[in-house]
């Protein structure tokens, strides 16, 4: 069934690309710039009410009472909603439901949702929700997972078999690490820490609802796991799932913050089916904040050995995971913190034990490199403090460390194609790296960092045996061909992907294909745009469909001229008989063709991975079908006295298999290396002493403008995999990973102090050098 | 989105007819300028006019214009923009154009005016939140409340000025010209400011900026404006410091003055710290004798608190950092001293 059993990598006709690897218009990309996409909240429709919510004010608290009648006499007001009435808990992990849509007995962040008004305008929603009074009785707050963890009581979800603070906890041990210590030729051990950041994607939570006079609920969500999302309501709204319609809309960026079921969907959902109203909710940027799922604050404890040499001998890592107050992923959370640490290089022991605990903040959750981006931080530093302990250069160091492809790592994964030291010769050479690394004035540096990642992982969240993506094609006479997708596209361009893909597959033109995507009603089922698995996945059930219909396609013509198959080619729409290539007609008289052969035209495609990962519990998570690599260089300038970072310019190569759509991946490339710049220098996601948000806004949640961008130079290394879609792997999520690192080891080059602790703000820096004066003074 | 607070939008054309419609608002109305200031803090609730007074058309607003006595009339209403670019100040009364230039970003410089600059409400990390924030802390005293929580049982609000430009038109001995409902008065800036957080200017809501006057600069002026922030555009100062230098014929600095922003509700005049450069020469040893001594005079005057976001010690550790950068860059005719 797998379509990985049924194509290679190579082009469908002759030896040639025809759509795939050139640069390609995006499908919405003319709708995005006129302003015509249709965004969730663009969506109008007749007698919608608007929704608002009563959030708490209380870090952790139980709820005593709440009298709604204020709020429900406010003329105007259509209905109230509590958490009593939608009391079934949901997650996007199934193992851990522990979120409600409102709160049923409990809070547990400033922020949390208590409950929410329908009105006939947002002000009047809005007013009716200061009239809402709650009683609470209030807990003491855990805003400290350090507390967390020897805190059990009081416990902020008190209703799990385990009565402490722990969300997960996973210890995994491959080999011995601590044998290694004795013999090792340098063991470098420190503590590293990663403060919390999130996604702040432009277009906020957005959720439309209304219940048909067919009895069927609609649900128009900024989501990009449709599919989930199409679960969590019917089993929260007891709905048959057969009359729940889940529609993603096109969506203004997402980077893990809207892979969750999120409130908003449910209570609109509810509140539609009570007024009997169309019902829309549009969250602040303030309420975004508060909903999170950012990348988890960890502290991260790392002891790696090696020979004199440099070749790793061990690594053995603690890791402190501040989940905030819900589970979200944090199951996958906690695995991912550690195992997705075992490439580019070869650790031939190894160890993690990583705990997430509960704390009374907004939840974690996945953000771009979701789990593995903050252990990567610490490894590839210390590497570098080993590298620079034993004199190795650090490119060199990571050579020697190479895992090969076509090869396991210690804790089972299946490596297949890997370009990693060609991305890591690709930039050494474009940075000038041997000319400049080390020999540059005091205040400049060159730092360089490595990387893999997933390009999704065998691990579906909920157990089934069926596929992973699945693709519908439609033919029409007219010569157009509709392709439906369940893949969420969050801006990094999935339906062009699918465009192109079926395009190269059919020989016509990606204009001559419309996608039709993240529909449930319509389109078959992916799982969703989360660890970077739509291009490999639902590309594969792409080509896979589309070749089905090639055949068909194909066959017909064949039988029409009287010729083979195989001397029937298609190109850019126009069908040639190889034999007589003055023998053509057009890809709208093949189709006819065909439907008179075959009967009305369509095919289904579907990927399913191979079964992969160690045998052992939690083997599977983290186990991908493919893995990308990165590299990347970072030249920056520290200024001694003010203690700023610069990041001139950074160098990334980023191995993603074939790239379909250089361009696309380029802007991938290009937008993973920047965020990852703004969690060094400026992105902090922190709460005060009160356990509010510091600062909810984008004035005061500074991530980089474009003057503080550095320069970014993006190449593509095509190791052309032989399970990808034409080869082609992630390049979503890996490149962001080694960009914090590499800028962590530049700044070492460039004034000799080792930051640890990020982000790295300039009063750190101005510590740092302090502290090493005086160290240096004892030197000499 | 935040939502606006109902209210209406007056649109006067003449001063008289400004005041005419403030005074009979009996309290309840605020003049919006720009808009860039004002409609942020409205919708976070920090105000709740019933009315507002657009000054978009009061023709006597606008324009910038230098008399035969060499003084620049800068109408209220010009914008950031206006008097980032403009050639005569640049060259005339350079730390001004500079601190323009800092203020915010593009877009907001093209509606911010220099009038809205200066009517700056302060800020506070406390205050500067929305509704469902202030409300989840209890509220803090600028607003609703009672405490400080900048300063634990502080009895003073001490939200920071935190206006770009107000330190450069100080060193520049601006002043301002006010219509109230007793008719028209001049006053200097340097007396506009009292000592609190809550509302840091003498003159009360309802009283019109109509124009902002600076008198003519020495031959040798020199002038700088130097600015930290986190960010290369947008952010509000974490420190802000204004600088003049007016030579003498021999090169000597005759007259000099500095003065700084958001530290406390006030813009802050280094009064004295800057006696120490007069008879200096910039490029001489003197002046830079002086210059060091000048900054750690400075730090000790100026102590940030953590009012603003941010660190503060660092901010405090910036302050010599940047008073000698933008000395240097006075001296250099250089600046604005930013870290891009
Ligand atoms: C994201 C962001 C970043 C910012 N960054 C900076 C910054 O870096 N530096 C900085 O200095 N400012 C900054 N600002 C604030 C603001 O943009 C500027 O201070 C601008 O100059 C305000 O002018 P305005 O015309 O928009 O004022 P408005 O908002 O219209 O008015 C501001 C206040 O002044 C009063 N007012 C306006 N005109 C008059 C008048 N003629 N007479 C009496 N009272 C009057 C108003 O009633 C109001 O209380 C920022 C604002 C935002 C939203």
């Amino acid at each position: 069934m797998a379509a990985r059993d049924q194509h290679g990598p190579g082009a469908p006709w002759g030896k040639d690309f025809h759509v795939v690897g050139h640069a390609q218009r995006k499908v919405d990309a003319m709708a995005k710039a006129t302003g015509e996409a249709v965004y969730t909240d663009d969506i109008q429709l007749p007698g919608m009410l608007h929704a608002k919510m009563l959030r708490s004010p209380h870090a952790h608290a139980r709820i005593v009472s709440i009298d709604t009648s204020k709020a429900e006499a406010l003329p105007g007001v259509h209905a109230v909603l509590v958490g009593s009435e939608l009391p079934i808990k949901y997650g996007v992990i199934p193992w851990t439901p522990d979120e409600t849509a409102l709160a049923v007995d409990k809070v547990r962040f400033i922020g949390d949702e208590v409950a929410a008004v329908a009105a006939v305008d947002e002000d009047t929603a809005q007013a009716a929700v200061e009239l809402i009074e709650v009683e609470y009785e209030i807990l003491d707050a855990i805003l400290d997972p350090e507390q967390a963890l020897v805190t059990p009581e009081p416990a902020i979800h008190e209703d799990r078999k385990r009565r402490d603070n722990i969300s997960k906890h996973v210890d995994l041990s491959f080999g011995d690490v601590d044998a290694q210590v004795a013999e090792a030729a340098v063991v470098i051990e420190e503590d590293y820490e990663f403060s919390s950041n999130t996604h702040t994607a432009i277009e906020p939570h957005c959720a439309v609802a209304q219940l048909g006079a067919d009895g069927r609920l609609t649900l128009w969500s900024a989501t990009q796991i449709t599919h989930y999302v199409h679960r969590a309501i019917a089993r929260v709204l007891e709905l048959h799932p057969a009359r729940v319609r889940v529609v993603q809309p096109c969506l203004g960026g997402a980077f893990g913050g809207k892979s969750d079921p999120f409130s908003l969907e449910f209570v609109v959902s509810k509140l539609a089916m009570k007024t009997g109203r169309p019902v829309k909710m549009l969250w602040t940027r303030e309420e975004v904040f508060y909903a999170h799922r950012g990348r988890h604050a960890m502290k991260m404890h790392y002891r790696t050995t090696a020979t004199a040499n440099g070749m790793i001998t061990g690594v053995d890592a603690k890791l402190l995971i501040d989940g905030g107050s819900y589970s979200s992923f944090g199951l996958v959370t906690t695995y991912y913190s550690g195992q997705l640490l075992t490439g580019p290089y070869d650790f031939p022991n190894y160890r993690f034990d990583s705990t997430r605990v509960f704390t009374n903040k907004p939840p974690c959750g996945p953000k771009r490199g979701h789990g593995s981006v903050q252990p990567r931080f610490a490894f590839e530093v210390q590497l570098d403090e080993v590298a620079h302990r034993l004199g190795i250069d650090p490119i060199e160091i990571r050579r020697r460390n190479f895992l090969g492809d076509h090869t396991t790592t210690v804790n089972g994964q299946r490596i297949t194609s890997n370009g990693f030291l060609e991305c890591l010769d690709a930039v050494e050479k474009a940075s000038g790296w041997k000319e400049r690394h080390g020999k540059m004035p005091f205040g400049r540096g060159l730092g360089v960092a490595g990387s893999m990642y997933i390009s999704g992982t065998n691990y579906p969240i909920y157990p089934n045996k069926m596929p992973q993506a699945g693709i519908q094609i439609k033919v029409d006479r007219s010569g157009l061909v509709t392709v439906f997708t369940g893949g969420n596209d969050i801006g990094q361009g999935s339906n062009s992907m699918v465009a192109y893909l079926v395009a190269e597959e059919l020989g016509i033109r990606p204009r001559d294909v419309r996608v039709v995507a993240a529909d449930t009603d319509l389109c078959p089922v992916d799982l969703g745009a989360y660890s970077s698995r739509v291009t490999f996945m639902v590309g594969n059930a792409a080509i896979d469909a589309a070749r089905k219909l090639r055949k068909q396609i194909t066959e017909s013509v064949a039988s029409h001229w009287a010729t083979a198959p195989s001397e029937v080619r298609m190109i850019n729409g126009v069908v040639i008989d190889l034999q007589d290539p003055d023998r053509t007609m057009s890809q709208r008289e093949a189709f006819h063709l065909a439907e008179e052969a075959h009967d009305t035209l369509g095919s289904t495609g579907s990927y399913n991975t191979p079964t992969l990962g160690g045998d052992y519990r939690g083997g599977s998570i983290g186990a991908s079908p493919a893995y990308s690599f990165t590299a990347h260089i970072a030249e920056v300038e520290v200024d001694p006295e003010t203690g700023r970072i610069t990041v001139d310019k950074v160098w990334v190569a980023h191995d993603c298999g074939r790239a379909l759509n250089p361009t696309i991946v380029a802007g991938q490339i290009e937008g993973s290396t920047y965020m990852g710049a703004g969690e060094v220098v400026l992105e902090e996601h922190t709460m005060n002493r009160f356990g509010l948000h510091q600062g909810p806004s984008l004035l005061d949640y500074r991530i980089p403008t474009s003057l503080d961008t550095p320069d970014i130079e993006a190449h593509m290394v095509e190791s052309i995999d032989p399970e990808g879609p034409y080869g082609a792997k992630e390049a979503g999520e890996g490149p962001l990973h080694s960009t914090i690192p590499a800028i962590a080891n530049a700044v070492h080059d460039a004034v000799g102090i080792r930051l640890r602790t990020l982000p790295f703000h300039p009063s750190k820096v101005l510590r740092a050098l302090a502290e090493q004066k005086p160290a240096q003074e004892v030197q000499a | 989105m935040l939502r606006m607070p109902p209210f209406t939008v007056l649109n006067p054309s003449t001063v008289d007819e400004a005041m005419e419609q403030m005074l009979a608002a009996a309290g309840e109305a605020r003049w919006l300028a720009g808009g860039t200031d004002i409609n942020p803090n409205l919708k976070h609730r920090l105000l709740e006019p019933q009315a507002l007074i657009a000054l978009e058309g009061v023709g006597e607003l606008r324009g910038v214009s230098v008399n035969e006595k060499g003084w620049l009339r800068l109408g209220a209403m010009t914008t950031l923009t206006e008097v980032a670019e403009h050639a005569q100040i640049q060259a005339q009364w350079p730390a001004l154009a500079q601190a323009a230039s800092l203020v915010s970003g593009p877009q907001l410089r093209n509606m911010g005016t220099i009038g809205g600059n200066v009517m700056l409400d302060t800020r506070c990390q406390w205050y500067n939140q929305t509704h469902f924030w202030r409300k989840s802390l209890g509220y803090c005293m600028k607003k609703d409340g009672t405490e400080c929580h900048v300063i634990k049982g502080g009895s003073k609000c001490v939200a920071a000025a935190s206006n770009d430009t107000a330190p450069a038109l100080m060193t520049l001995d601006a002043e301002i010209e006010i219509a109230s409902g007793d008719g028209r008065a001049r006053m200097p800036l340097a007396e506009l400011w009292q000592a609190d957080g809550i509302w840091n200017r003498k003159l009360s809501p309802q009283e019109l900026l109509v124009a902002i006057h600076l008198p003519p600069t020495a031959a040798k002026h020199h002038g700088a404006y130097g600015k930290l922030r986190d960010r290369g555009s947008i952010d509000f100062p974490l420190f802000g410091i204004a600088v003049r230098l007016d030579l003498d014929d021999a090169g000597k600095i005759a007259h000099a003055a500095l003065c700084a922003v958001a530290l406390q509700a006030r813009p802050w005049p280094l009064k004295k710290v800057a006696d120490a450069l007069c008879g200096t020469t910039p490029g001489e040893q003197d002046f830079l004798d002086a210059v060091e001594q000048v900054a750690a005079l400075a730090a000790k005057q100026c102590r940030p608190m953590p009012n603003i976001p941010g660190d503060h010690e660092y901010r405090h550790a910036m302050v010599p950092v940047y008073t000698k950068r933008t000395l240097f860059a006075a001296a250099a005719k250089a600046g604005p001293v930013h870290h891009l």
